[in-house]
């Protein structure tokens, strides 16, 4: 008798928890597409080459790790910003919290309506992407969230929207358990910036599918609310055309258990793509994963990948990041730095970067370093009456900073950088 | 103002002494110079009055206006009115030259108890400061010492030491790296807070320094002690014969 395999007992576990939606029979048949696919790999453990680093067990484990919530005194995060607001509440799209669905030169609705109907858009891209995504690194909770999740946005930008979508998560119970799945069309010549922010529930999968189409650009900055037991696990997958821009940056402080992956399929040629982020860790219970995988299929693209993690007391960071070169795909610019700066001997950075080439005229370099604060700088700061903690968090931002600088839009930028700021300043007093 | 006994210093790494019993007196006003060969323990010795990490006292005592400065935290020791321009400005890559200045200027009167100046106040008087010393908007706008010439770095450095008003200045090789023109501006720039209570020591290895900030003593420094002090004929004298015939005379 065979034994049972956890990996894929697990699975059926994961599939057999959530209640998969109705919807139109090319979107039921996605979901089930998924399914088989989760089914077929089974579902994330500790020995997968890309789990090595990040025990994924508290993200399949029933029931639910509890997350206690964070009361919060602060300003919203983006709430100083013209935008449409849309609000979540433990993963289920909340009409009355949010703004009207409506933006010039886009257009928005939520993902079981859109599902529901027998011809939509969406069916070329609900599930296409995160498949295409699965190959060659097996991604199985993505395809959990394509199998199962009902709750997500329909976002078509058609033109170049007047202001950004801002997506808020609250978190309001303690067991909830959220899957979020967004699909993000950007017609050829449009724009649009998605802003995320809020912890989003207790665990919190969520899944965006965006499909950027010749010279169009998608703009991305997510701030992952701070209640602190969360576990967290988003993908996203994007596609880009011709002449194309994408750029996603994500800040993340608190958080039990965070892994954001990133796959991008670069196949337009003359294309641009930054995927950057930002980490601050205390505390041994903190856990942060970057994985990011970006293949060149096209000629004369270009691709950065900028991360920074500064940790205490304890606190994990990683980052795995690839870049995949493939045949013919000449002139690729493909760059890729991970830094970590360590405050103490106790905190652990685990880096993984990996470059895959198979084209001769390109250019990619990758670097990876660890550290600690320059002592020369800390004293000149000391000597200059700057307090130790104060001229510590300087560093520490200034750090941080040449990540943050990758968000191409000055507001914005600075409003990560006071929101972090602010934080390092509550916390020394 | 400035009273050093008999101050003894080694590496904490490392079983080496440096300074073997340094006395030195600076009152109120006053401008000293420390000359002496390279190796002699003159920048150690600034190090360690502004606390440094990675010596190690072991005897003697250094106050400040009567408080023991050896004691204190830098940040501690440069609200109590110490203030050293470094032989190398450090380059800060993220922080704001402005930033930077207008925190230290803040955290100082914080520590001393007085009012903290207020954004437009500190703009004010840090474009006043930095006009007189030839510092442009855009060097102040750049990551500190980021990108500056030799030149701008210690004229960076004076235009700190004006906005924080300290009492007692420490100048490490200040004229290093610079060409006579620069010498010059950051040399009007330490007269001009030379109002006879604030009190200098000026390290240097050249005589040409103190031939734009006039001393009222200058000290010989040798194998981690002062040999010889006198009035300004003294720094000729070496600039003319060199060390060979002071450290032959106290041999």
């Amino acid at each position: 008798m065979a034994v049972p395999n956890p990996k894929f007992e697990t699975s059926q576990v994961l599939l057999a928890a959530f209640v998969a939606p109705n919807g139109a029979k090319w979107a039921m048949d996605a979901r089930a597409r998924a399914a088989a696919s989760l089914r077929a790999m089974g579902a994330p453990v500790k020995r997968d080459e890309y789990w090595k680093y990040t025990n994924p067990a508290e993200l399949t484990v029933f029931p639910t790790p509890v997350a206690a919530l964070l009361a919060i005194d602060e300003a919203p995060m983006f709430d100083n910003i013209d935008r449409l607001k849309l609000v979540f509440v433990d993963g289920v799209f909340d009409a009355e919290l949010s703004d009207d669905l409506s933006l010039e030169g886009v257009e928005i609705e939520p993902l079981a309506d859109a599902l529901s109907k027998d011809i939509h858009w969406a069916k070329d891209l609900y599930g296409v992407l995160e498949a295409n995504g699965q190959n060659p690194v097996k991604r199985p909770m993505a395809a959990l969230n394509t199998a199962v999740a009902g709750q997500g946005l329909v976002i078509r930008a058609t033109g170049k929207a007047v202001k950004p979508i801002s997506v808020r998560y609250v978190h309001n119970a303690e067991t909830s358990d959220a899957m979020v799945h967004h699909l993000v069309k950007i017609d050829a010549g449009a724009s649009l910036t998605i802003l995320e922010s809020g912890p989003g529930a207790a665990r919190f999968n969520s899944v965006m599918e965006i499909d950027v189409a010749e010279k169009a650009a998608f703009h991305h900055v997510r701030t992952q609310g701070r209640d602190h037991e969360r576990r967290t696990m988003t993908h996203m997958f994007g596609r880009l055309a011709d002449d194309s821009v994408f750029r996603s940056f994500t800040m993340t402080v608190n958080g039990i258990l965070t892994r954001n992956e990133c796959v991008l399929d670069v196949v337009g040629n003359d294309t641009k793509a930054t995927v950057g982020g930002v980490c601050a860790g205390d505390g041994s219970d903190f856990h942060h994963d970057d994985t990011v995988f970006i293949t060149h299929g096209s000629l004369n693209s270009e691709s950065r990948q900028v991360f920074k993690k500064v940790l205490r007391n304890g606190a994990t960071g990683v980052f795995q990041g690839k870049i995949l070169v493939k045949e013919g795909a000449q002139k690729t610019d493909g760059y890729q730095i991970s830094q970590a700066l360590l405050l103490d001997d106790n905190s652990n950075f685990f880096a993984k970067p990996e470059l895959e080439i198979y084209a001769d005229d390109v250019i990619c370099s990758h670097g990876s370093t660890v550290g600690a604060i320059d002592e020369n700088a800390l004293f000149y700061l000391l000597s200059r009456g700057v307090p130790q903690a104060q001229a510590q968090d300087m560093l520490i931002l200034a750090f941080l900073g040449e990540a943050i600088d990758e968000i191409d839009d000055d507001a914005l930028s600075q409003d990560i950088h006071d929101r972090l700021a602010q934080w390092m300043e509550r916390r020394r007093s | 103002m400035l009273n050093i006994k008999n101050l003894q210093v080694g590496l904490e790494e490392e079983d080496k002494q440096i300074l073997k019993g340094v006395d030195l007196n600076i009152g109120e006003g006053e401008v000293h110079a420390i000359m002496g060969p390279n190796g002699s323990g003159k920048s150690t010795m600034s190090y360690v009055l502004a606390g440094k990490s990675g010596y190690k006292v072991t005897g003697g005592s250094a106050t400040l206006n009567g408080v023991d400065l050896l004691d204190m935290e830098p940040e501690e020791r440069a609200a109590a009115g110490l203030f050293l321009a470094f032989q190398y400005p450090v380059e800060i890559p993220g922080v704001g030259n402005m930033t930077f200045l207008r925190t230290a200027v803040n955290a100082q009167r914080k520590a001393r108890n007085e009012p903290e100046l207020t954004a437009s106040e500190f703009l004010k008087e840090v474009r006043t400061k930095a006009k007189d010393l030839k510092i442009d908007a855009d060097m102040l706008k750049r990551p500190v010492n980021v990108g500056f010439s030799g030149g701008e770095k210690k004229r960076n450095e004076i235009l700190q030491m004006a906005m924080l008003s300290p009492t007692m200045c420490i100048l490490d090789e200040t004229d290093s790296g610079l060409d006579v023109d620069a010498m010059k501006l950051v040399a009007e720039g330490v007269n001009a807070l030379r109002d006879g209570k604030r009190s200098f020591l000026v390290i240097t290895h050249y005589q040409r320094l103190l031939d734009h900030i006039k001393p009222d003593v200058v000290h010989i420094m040798a194998n981690g002690k002062i040999i010889k002090s006198g009035g300004p004929d003294l720094a000729l004298e070496v600039e003319n014969n060199g060390y060979a015939d002071i450290l032959a005379e106290v041999a």
